[in-house]
């Protein structure tokens, strides 16, 4: 059997910033495996401006953020396999893959990275009822017709949800030439980042509808309307307020699932809240040895948040590899605390910090005037104002040197309180 | 065109007709309106085969029910389409259901019926230990069993297309007309004659029967409803989970798909057009409420799609098999049990068709009724896997992530006999897009081999045929 130090499972944004972080934490032997025909990920197909303001101080396009981390992944000789799916992976952490080439690999990885990234949720997901034609995508669906094909999925289009991907589609398609009638959102706020509610709807007159949803598709070949209602405050829809819209197409951005086929098939274990992997201080899930990173961990709003999270995964892994792992002397729980639905990472040994590591979250509601809290064992050890925040964008909270000195105790908790 | 024997339909009663048939040395069509084959009723239901226990004794459905149970693994075997006999169970939660689960016990024996019995709660919550704790009894039917419809169909066909029968696509039949010593029949435009004709036309039996002068019976309606989970549901029961049977129809039920998915449904609710296959908030409501009677543990969230078939329900209230004219043979009315019947109702249309005495029934002396077996990747040992990709190398690249489909699988379903020639059609030949993301992966990739195979453009590729295309144009 092949051996190798580290096996990414994944080449896009968090596969490759983890290759690169494991390559220069002294593994020589990085192997990434991506199961598209190049590398980047989903990076590829969105061709927008606004990736890397974090990382690189800059506005780039999807591929040229990609384009970065390529390039250093071939700078430094990492070599990666593509067109090729990885089929299961093992808790003694042997990788079986397949592709055109090699046929069936079988990989003894000494440590792995899962870095699968996250899909869109369907249409049987959310339940909308009426006929199945054609025409119905899912926005990230649409995304690559239009920009990886060149090829329209439709011309009249209403969108549900107006997460980022679904904010970007209803620009993208406008400026193809569609005509997008309405962005509709089930919750009474946007799932999306603001910039992108101005810059996608605001700066070309496509309403958004907050607490409304899509309850019927009609057409028997081809869509040719969508029922439309408000929702009540437990999300049903009132049947007073059903409306009919003409369409041809309706675009679905109605949430992402961390795509954790092969970590459930190897039993490690996953937070329900998240639908990703439990992991610690360096990404590491409650496998030993097996790492995780980006959004197959949670689904994060900025691809530079997903870099900074998969260099610590990466440097984990190589260090778990060598044989230098020395984090768990003393761990403590981190768990999530008024108004905030999860945190990540799960636990966290302070003495295994290297003080790039962050407390990330979403909030569970939409708020105004926060206090936000820190505690150990119940006792505030940070704290810091919270104007505004929204399940729409990750939070997140440094873990500084200082920070890391009171975390003493069993149990971290992040939460939210109303500012005095 | 002069054939022997026209086949109105290519739904599961038409391809098993043809498949039968094509056992003989006859001039064969298969034509449809539709582009693909188990389009309509035989692709949307609850993919079961019964044991027959419900069925009125003496009726044709409980004799062709219990007989087509009893072929079926048989011709699964030979189609390479998996058939899991799971047995089913009628839960009753009270008295008054004990009693109607004692009467279909009781109707079960005098239909024939093989291991039939009553079972006490304890004995149900060993079998099913995720069913509802208030259950009382309930009827065992061990002989119940699971199979896709829509590959039990398509495979019947591709055996009948490879012996030679043809496959007329999208020809709608408009018009037929008694001759001689025949038929003269308008499909799609084109005249095509027969000797007789089969009428498997599904919910449309009643008109085409008309066509020569049968106006005994209609053809109503009945819509059916369904959720469809994901797969790690799908072991949350492990038989065909029925309730009591109210209203005519079997009731709601929880069952485990032969693919590893699992569903609940379906409703009964008559509809005014043979074409409304609509799911509607309501129904998907009435379902939930329904199946939860059975499972509490059904977590909406991990659904994957909901729809909905139509059941083709006849005035008779039976399966009606007969020859109202000379040469013209009925199989209308083919609702449930129709997909259990199926092998067994083909064998009496083909005696019928030999009791015209209008083609001569000549043995094909090659034929042994197998299909080329299917490579299904997925279900592959890691060894069988590294020997077919030595083979083809497109055997070694996946399209659909969630149910692990292969280039060459998806090539493979277009180049056999009367293959696919849209998404849906690869969907239930391959199963690429039937998993959690529905598509979103792996169909524009369909789309692309489509249009590779068929020589055409991407913007000419549909989703079911007719005019549902996928794209509408290219980008500016």
């Amino acid at each position: 059997m092949e051996k190798r130090s580290v096996v990414i499972i994944g080449g896009g944004p968090a596969g490759l910033a983890a290759a690169v972080a494991a390559k220069e934490n002294g593994c020589d032997d990085v192997l990434i495996l991506e199961r598209d025909s190049d590398v980047g990920g989903i990076l590829q197909q969105c061709i927008h401006a606004g990736f890397g303001l974090h990382i690189f101080g800059e506005e780039l396009t999807g591929p040229e953020y990609a384009a970065r981390f390529h390039a250093q992944v071939d700078e430094l000789g990492i070599e990666y396999k593509c067109d090729t799916m990885v089929l299961s992976i093992s808790q003694d952490r042997v990788v079986t893959a397949v592709n055109s080439k090699d046929g069936i690999l079988t990989i003894q990885a000494g440590a792995i990275v899962l870095a699968m990234g996250c899909r869109e949720r369907s249409r049987g997901a959310v339940g909308i009822g009426g006929t199945r034609p054609a025409g119905v995508y899912t926005a990230g669906t649409a995304q690559r017709f239009v920009n990886i094909e060149g090829y329209m999925p439709g011309k009249k289009v209403v969108i549900l949800g107006s997460g980022d991907i679904g904010l970007i589609m209803a620009r993208r398609m406008t400026l193809e030439g569609a005509e997008v009638k309405m962005v509709l959102e089930v919750m009474p706020y946007s799932g999306g980042l603001k910039r992108n509610i101005v810059q996608c709807l605001n700066d070309f007159g496509i309403p958004l509808r907050l607490s409304h949803t899509v309850v019927e598709v009609r057409g028997r070949e081809r869509v040719e309307g969508v029922v439309i209602a408000q929702v009540d405050e437990k999300r049903r829809p009132i049947p007073e307020t059903f409306e009919y819209v003409p369409c041809d197409t309706l675009l679905l951005s109605v949430g992402l699932i961390p795509e954790n086929e092969l970590s459930a098939a190897a039993d490690i274990p996953i937070n329900p809240i998240t639908n990703g992997p439990f992991v610690d201080q360096s990404m590491m899930t409650r496998c030993e040895g097996i790492f995780a990173c980006g959004n197959v961990v949670h689904v994060h709003d900025l691809v530079d948040f997903v870099t900074i999270e998969s260099r610590l995964a990466g440097r984990g892994a190589a260090k778990y590899a060598l044989g230098q792992r020395t984090d768990g002397a003393h761990t403590l729980d981190v768990k999530p605390g008024f108004g905030v639905r999860y945190v990540v990472p799960s636990t966290i040994d302070p003495a295994a910090l290297s003080y790039d590591e962050k407390f990330l979250f979403r909030v569970s509601d939409v708020f105004t005037d926060m206090e936000l809290e820190v505690k150990v064992d119940g006792n505030v050890v940070y704290h810091k104002r919270v104007p505004q925040a929204a399940p729409g964008e990750m939070e997140s909270v440094q873990i500084t040197r200082q920070l890391a000195e009171k975390l003493v105790g069993q149990t971290v908790e992040i939460g939210l309180r109303p500012a005095k | 065109m002069q054939y022997d024997v026209i086949v109105i339909g290519s739904g599961v009663t038409g391809a098993m007709t043809a498949y039968q048939l094509s056992q003989y040395q006859l001039r064969v069509c298969v034509v449809d309106k539709r582009l693909e084959p188990a389009a309509e009723t035989s692709s949307a239901n609850s993919g079961i085969v019964h044991a027959g226990y419900d069925a009125k004794p003496g009726s044709n459905k409980a004799r062709l029910n219990v007989r087509g149970n009893a072929y079926m693994e048989d011709v699964c075997r030979k189609l390479d389409v998996p058939f899991k006999r799971i047995g089913s169970l009628v839960l009753a939660f009270s008295d008054e259901e004990a009693k109607t689960v004692e009467q279909l016990y009781q109707s079960g024996v005098k239909n024939g019926v093989p291991g039939l019995r009553v079972i006490d709660a304890n004995e149900l919550y060993e079998l099913e230990p995720n069913v509802q704790p208030n259950a009382v009894c309930a009827l065992y039917a061990p002989s119940a069993g699971i199979v896709c419809p829509y590959e039990l169909t398509t495979a019947a066909l591709e055996v009948a297309c490879a012996a030679g029968a043809e496959y007329l696509r999208e020809a709608e039949v408009t018009d037929i007309q008694k001759t001689e010593d025949g038929f003269t029949v308008t499909a799609g435009g084109q005249t095509l004659t027969a000797s007789v004709v089969v009428n498997a036309a599904g919910l449309y039996a009643d008109h085409i029967a008309r066509m020569v002068g049968d106006d005994r019976f209609t053809i109503t309606p009945r819509k059916g409803e369904y959720i469809l989970f994901e797969k790690s549901m799908g072991k949350t029961v492990g038989h065909v989970v029925f309730q009591t049977p109210a209203g005519g129809s079997k009731g709601v039920l929880v069952s485990p798909t032969v693919d590893g998915n699992l569903y609940i449904g379906p409703n009964a609710n008559v509809v005014e057009h043979k074409d409304d296959t609509s799911t509607t908030w309501q129904g998907l409501e009435e379902i939930k409420t329904c199946a939860a009677k059975s499972v509490a543990k059904l977590d909406m969230r991990l659904a994957i799609t909901n729809f909905a078939g139509l059941r083709a329900t006849p005035s008779t209230g039976d399966f009606i098999i007969d020859s109202p004219v000379p040469g013209f043979i009925n199989a209308a009315g083919i609702e449930s049990p129709g997909l259990s019947a199926a092998p067994a109702i083909a064998e009496e249309v083909v005696g019928l068709v030999r009791a015209s005495g209008r083609v001569t029934m000549t043995e094909r002396e090659d034929w042994t009724g197998t299909r080329e077996p299917v490579k299904r990747f997925r279900e592959m040992t890691d060894a069988e896997r590294a020997e077919l990709v030595q083979e083809n190398p497109a055997y070694g690249r996946i399209i659909c992530r969630c149910e692990t489909v292969t280039e060459q699988e998806i090539r493979d379903a277009i180049r056999r006999p009367a293959g696919a020639r849209s998404v849906d059609g690869v969907k239930r030949r391959t199963r690429s897009g039937m998993g959690k993301c529905q598509g979103g992966f792996c169909g524009p990739r369909v789309v692309d081999i489509l249009a590779e195979e068929l020589g055409c453009e991407p913007t000419e590729i549909t989703k079911f045929g007719g005019a549902s295309y996928m794209l509408t144009g290219k980008t500016r």
